[in-house]
């Protein structure tokens, strides 16, 4: 794998200027490389991890189950692709097993979401049903634990 | 101190208190503090083995066990060594769980010494070395290693070191903290070296897993070593385990024996959940060590380089977790060097002394830690240095 690439999937919070002093690489050849990546469709950007409960204090999330019926509508990609373009989307996948669609949506509050079903989803053509759940509390979020585990403040700052 | 100090054994009187100690001292008054100095991994347990310490405890298994731990704990142990060290130990009579390598040395040593026995010992080295072989009323030869030899033991240098009395030799590769190792020529010198002279050896090779450069070689492996080897291991840096505080001793079944009396008087048995952990590590835990140790490297071929590159040399460790740079450039002696640098940019790093006078010029830097800590180092290093009167 690419090292810049490597560097930053570790999780670690770095800059162009210190990934460049570790790689022992300049802090320009790294935004190259970034650069380069994101031309290829690699990295499709960075983006800060927040622990969800700092996160405004209504935001809800909400993750949709949805079947679809794909004669005359353009197949899995065409429906998939318009439901991606909602801006309250925050991921869409297409699944194996029960239903077709699986869609992360984030919205200021619960009618919000409940608005986004019923007016945006149900009304695409192809749309067949939904079954939303929603949120209730994080325990891991991309990769990163959200409750204090792993403390360490009883670790000794220097030891033999 | 108060009047009770009379009750205090003399040689326990004159044992110096550990380097580190005092200056662990410093350092804990300071916030905010970048630290280098924590000799232990950065890593929390990997959770499959924290689960099967969990699982020991859910179904109540918290009893003493067998004072050489359990049953299954040693064979695990003589597979793990036959397999990655090629000695085969008897799980009945040629293995002892013990509470880390530090029991294991400590007992060792108190099984074997008379008083006034000599004990040969490379220097700079682990901070238990010398104190402990004290306290069996018994004598630490240092044999000192440099950067030249990226410190390893110069077998002409262990030969110079010997005098009439020596009993035992305590080897400790890779070695905290220069990270130097040995490699097979020269450990096959130092074995024909301790047939010679009849010398009993204690490896400690608690460190052995994260060897970066080459393959670890155990001496216990050597023809005619095995007989008068101990062979000295744990699980607090392959696996990531310091708090469990579980270890193991192999070596030949008398020598086992008379550490099992020590053992079994003073601490009865290791913890029956840390050896449950260590089962479940030795069976599975090798990709997340794998996984530990390439992140070590990374971040030592990062540290080693920047130390370089700020003019402090740094020899390439080939194993552990800590770079041990050249500060005599600063004119600085060690310890005033760790000093300044903490109390003028907070950062911890300890000072080679606290590991014999073989460290003097030297200072300890752990690279357990996170790149974005070992960055913040180097920058406030290069402040540091940058500020200092020139030479």
């Amino acid at each position: 794998m690419n090292s810049v690439l490597k560097l930053i999937l570790d999780g670690e919070a770095l800059d162009t200027h210190q990934i460049g002093q570790i790689l022992g690489l300049g802090a320009e050849a790294v935004e190259r490389e970034l650069t380069a990546l994101r031309k290829q469709g690699v990295l499709l950007g960075m983006r800060p991890v927040l622990n969800p409960s700092y996160e405004s204090e209504h935001r809800v999330r909400a993750v949709i189950e949805i079947k679809i019926r794909t004669e005359g509508v353009g197949g899995f990609d065409g429906i998939a692709e318009r439901i991606s373009s909602f801006e309250q989307v925050e991921s869409c996948y297409l699944m194996s097993g029960g239903y077709d669609l699986l869609v992360v949506v984030a919205a200021d509050n619960l009618y919000k979401v409940a608005g986004f079903v019923h007016e945006r989803l149900a009304r695409i053509d192809g749309v067949q049903g939904t079954s939303t759940h929603f949120f209730l509390r994080a325990y891991k979020k991309d990769g990163f634990i959200v409750t204090a585990e792993g403390s360490r403040r009883d670790q000794p700052s220097v030891s033999p | 101190m108060d009047a009770s100090g009379r009750f205090v054994a003399r040689h326990v009187a004159t044992l110096p208190k550990s380097g580190i100690r005092d200056f662990f001292a410093i350092v804990s008054q300071m916030k905010d503090a970048v630290t280098l100095g924590i000799g232990e991994p950065d890593f929390v347990t990997p959770y499959h083995i924290r689960e099967a310490a969990i699982a020991s405890l859910e179904k109540g298994r918290t009893s003493y066990t067998d004072n050489r731990g359990t049953q299954q704990f040693r064979e695990e142990i003589s597979r793990y060594v036959a397999k990655n060290y090629g000695p085969e130990y008897n799980p009945d009579t040629e293995i002892l769980g013990t509470i880390g390598v530090s029991e294991a040395l400590d007992i060792l040593l108190r099984a074997t010494l008379n008083p006034g026995d000599k004990v040969l010992y490379h220097e700079p080295c682990y901070v238990s070395y010398a104190p402990s072989v004290t306290l069996c009323h018994a004598e630490a030869i240092p044999v000192r290693t440099i950067a030249a030899d990226q410190f390893a033991l110069d077998p002409a240098a262990l030969r110079a070191a010997w005098q009439p009395g020596c009993k035992m030799l305590i080897l400790n590769f890779p070695t905290n903290p220069t990270g130097g190792t040995a490699e097979r020529a020269k450990l096959e010198a130092i074995a024909k070296f301790a047939i010679e002279k009849d010398l009993l050896v204690a490896s400690d090779e608690i460190y052995s897993e994260l060897t970066f450069e080459g393959d670890h070689v155990s001496i216990a492996s050597l023809p005619g070593m095995r007989e008068r080897t101990v062979f000295l291991h744990g699980f607090s840096k392959g696996f990531a385990m310091t708090g469990f505080r579980i270890g193991y001793a192999c070596g030949p079944a008398a020598v086992i024996d008379g550490m099992l009396k020590v053992h079994q008087y003073a601490i009865m048995c290791a913890p029956i959940m840390s050896q449950e952990a260590a089962v479940e590590a030795l069976r599975n835990g090798r990709d997340s060590m794998l996984h530990m140790r390439d992140k070590y490297r990374e971040r030592r071929d990062f540290i080693v380089r920047r130390f370089n590159e700020l003019g402090l040399n740094c020899h390439l460790p080939r194993g552990a977790f800590y770079a041990f740079p050249d500060i005599t450039s600063t004119g600085l002696d060690s310890m005033t060097f760790a000093r300044k640098l903490l109390e003028e940019q907070k950062v911890a790093v300890v000072p080679g002394t606290a590991f014999g006078s073989a460290g003097a010029g030297f200072c300890r830097a752990s690279f357990s830690t996170s790149y974005e800590r070992i960055h913040e180092a180097g920058e406030r290093i290069a402040r540091f240095l940058e500020a200092l009167p020139r030479r």
